[in-house]
């Protein structure tokens, strides 16, 4: 599965710039996420994480550069437009309501309903249900409990099964781990496995080394607004990802990803 | 964490009627047991206390009494869900009183009384769309902005009747709206019809849920909710009929409640007033079009204004230059907020307002009784609303600690 589905990027970006005044935010980026695998996304604060997520999730649009998804070129103009492509991003600070239920949270703003908009409360909770058992999702002991009563690694597994509930096929994941404890990190990490065994696309940003080298197949470096390399997992180490965060890849042509290590000094 | 203990057991375990409510404390809602429990004190004694408190005659008036402050109260629990405030109500509620008088002057000009308050209602409407605006749009903090509200219908009201000082209402229908007493048959026809819209709908959720094969949770509690409405609807006509009959204004109260739970908590719009008031940044990502829910809260607030303007005028049979003023504000907010409905946006239910309203009526009817000043009635309310808020706060920090 994972093999097969690797050959074509799902998603690829090409020469991805944007500035915020005189601020060059990102410049030059290439980037790539491929269907039923994990990608990271790491670098330091300000590297340009979050604006690069933001212009494929559409609350912002890049100055130039392409955006290539499912091998059509694409135009993403708001997160309607990014949903309608099937890209759901789940956001560090979580976007749930506190005060609502785990099934009313699923369909926020997108709520079942018929000709007189009044809600169908049994479907919306049947295929809650079903999301929950196929994520495996099975610490929550109701779906009808409100968020808020729910620890932080079930919310944020509501956060996520609510991204992949809309037969989406690339989920970013901005920071999930970020305020969880050891055992709840582990069950989102699980979770994020899952979903690339079914298939998805995952782009997967964090700050901890130890998490992406958990999950991820593949790690693209971002500093300083440029993407400086892309990393196998299995043919890297920790130390060599953070001296790239650091330092950068003093002799890497910079923007060019590549699937095979072939671009990192030997 | 402790919360992790608990999320161990297995998965989607019917839970007990017990560790829901356990769960719902710990999420922040209590629902209406800590009002109903009040009011039942409230009741008892006040019928030691007081001679006349348990008659007929006294149940029909305190309905009359706390109808214009309901009708308004509802408008509240909505601006409050998405946790905003609306200083302007009672003003807006004199500017609709001010509306049916003027229009059904028997003066040559005038129109019927239900056109009148047809017009007047949408007016109010409008004054809702206006004001709602400002926060929806440009971001005003809506206690600004409804206290500029405030002022300027104030002004409004005095204004327009400066010349006449009071106008007396003669047109039947409006007054009728605050004093008209169903016959007796009419009156059980009445309770037939509601309860059979009550358990029909009841009914009907259990068949969809039935169909989609997803559990019913409680239906025991349910069922006995549902008996227990049934009880209180046939005693309140009973007690009614020993009186002048059922009053219009009672109608009036459980039809607005009815279609606006029904607006609240079975349709979308309603859906998105609670996550607005809930996380307004989340609904805002979701696509919630939240400064369009914004604007129709606000509408709702001016309707339910109208309306309840429209009974006070009708039971004074006329507006003057004092029209919406005393302590309706006060009185209306204090109802939703004595119900359960949060301050902070997000938790709260219509029913709330016709509990807290049925709280400060009986109160402020039992101490008349008994007598006493407007002074002890103040103070009295005063404390059970700083009760009320305190709870809130407490299950508000409750909420917060509970997730993490």
């Amino acid at each position: 599965m994972t093999t097969a589905s690797a050959s074509t990027p799902l998603l690829e970006l090409h020469g991805i710039s944007k500035s915020f005044g005189s601020v060059q935010a990102l410049s030059e980026v290439d980037f790539e996420a491929r269907a039923g695998e994990v990608m990271a996304l790491v670098g330091d604060n300000g590297a340009g994480k979050s604006t690069l997520i933001k212009c494929v999730a559409g609350t912002h649009s890049p100055d130039s550069g392409q955006v290539i998804f499912d091998g059509n070129e694409v135009h993403i103009h708001g997160p309607k437009d990014a949903a309608k492509l099937g890209i759901e991003v789940v956001y560090q600070d979580l976007a749930l309501c506190d005060n609502l239920d785990v099934v009313q949270n699923m369909y926020l703003g997108r709520e079942a309903h018929d000709v007189l908009h009044r809600l169908k409360e049994p479907v919306m909770e049947a295929k809650t249900a079903e999301t929950m058992k196929s994520l495996a999702v099975t610490t929550i002991r109701s779906i009808r409990q409100p968020v808020a009563t729910l620890s932080g690694g079930q919310r944020q597994s509501v956060a996520v099964a609510r991204a992949v509930m809309w037969n989406s096929r690339l989920v970013i994941l901005d920071e999930p781990t970020a305020a969880l404890g050891v055992a709840q990190t582990q069950q989102v990490l699980e979770l994020v496995e899952r979903l690339a065994h079914q298939g998805l696309a995952v782009v997967l940003i964090s700050h901890n080394l130890h998490d992406i080298f958990a999950v991820a197949d593949r790690i693209t470096v971002l500093r300083l607004g440029r993407s400086i390399a892309v990393y196998e997992r299995d043919k890297t180490t920790q130390q060599e990802v953070v001296q790239a965060i650091t330092a950068g890849v003093p002799t890497k042509v910079s923007g060019i990803p590549s699937t095979d290590p072939e671009p990192e000094p030997a | 964490m402790s919360t992790d203990a608990t999320a161990a057991s297995p998965e989607m375990e019917p839970q007990s009627l017990f560790g829901r409510a356990l769960d719902n404390i710990r999420g922040g809602t209590l629902g209406s047991w800590p009002v109903l429990i009040g009011l039942t004190l409230i009741v008892i004694f006040f019928s030691f206390k007081a001679d006349n408190f348990l008659s007929p005659g006294n149940f029909s008036n305190i309905i009359t009494q706390m109808a214009g402050v309901t009708l308004l109260a509802y408008g509240v629990v909505f601006v409050l869900l998405i946790g905003e405030i609306d200083l302007s109500i009672s003003y807006i509620s004199g500017i609709a009183g001010v509306i049916v008088a003027k229009l059904t002057v028997p003066d040559g000009n005038e129109v019927a009384g239900i056109v009148a308050i047809l017009l007047a209602v949408a007016v109010c409407a409008l004054i809702g769309a206006f004001q709602g605006s400002f926060v929806a749009f440009i971001g005003v903090p809506a206690f600004v902005v409804t206290l500029a509200g405030y002022q300027i219908w104030q002004g409004v009201i005095q204004k327009s009747i400066e010349a006449e000082g009071v106008i007396v209402i003669q047109d039947k229908t409006i007054n009728n709206s605050a004093n008209y007493f169903f016959s007796e048959r009419a009156g059980w026809i009445i309770a037939a019809v509601v309860l059979g819209i009550y358990v029909a709908s009841l009914v009907s959720t259990f068949v969809s849920h039935r169909r989609h094969g997803v559990a019913v949770r409680d239906p025991g509690l349910i069922v006995a909710k549902a008996v227990a409405v049934i009880v209180v609807a046939i005693v309140v006509v009973v007690i009614s009929n020993r009186d002048r009959g059922v009053p219009f204004v009672l109608l009036l109260m459980i039809a607005s409640l009815l279609v606006l739970t029904f607006v609240a908590k079975r349709t979308t719009f309603g859906r998105h007033v609670y996550a607005v008031g809930g996380n307004a940044e989340a609904a805002r990502r979701a696509g919630i079009n939240v400064a369009r829910v914004r604007i129709i809260v606000f509408m709702i607030s001016g309707v339910m204004s109208g309306l309840g303007g429209i009974v006070l005028a009708g039971r004074l049979n006329s507006v003057d230059l004092n029209a919406g003023g005393g302590t309706l504000l006060i009185d209306a907010i204090a109802a939703a907020v004595i119900g359960g409905t949060s301050l902070f946006g997000g938790r709260g239910e219509v029913r709330d307002a016709l509990f807290g309203a049925l709280v400060i009526a009986t109160i402020a009817n039992g101490l008349n009784t008994l007598n006493l000043t407007q002074g002890v009635i103040f103070i009295t309310t005063g404390g059970i609303l700083l009760f009320a808020v305190t709870l809130d706060t407490i299950l508000r920090r409750r909420q917060r600690a509970a997730g993490r």
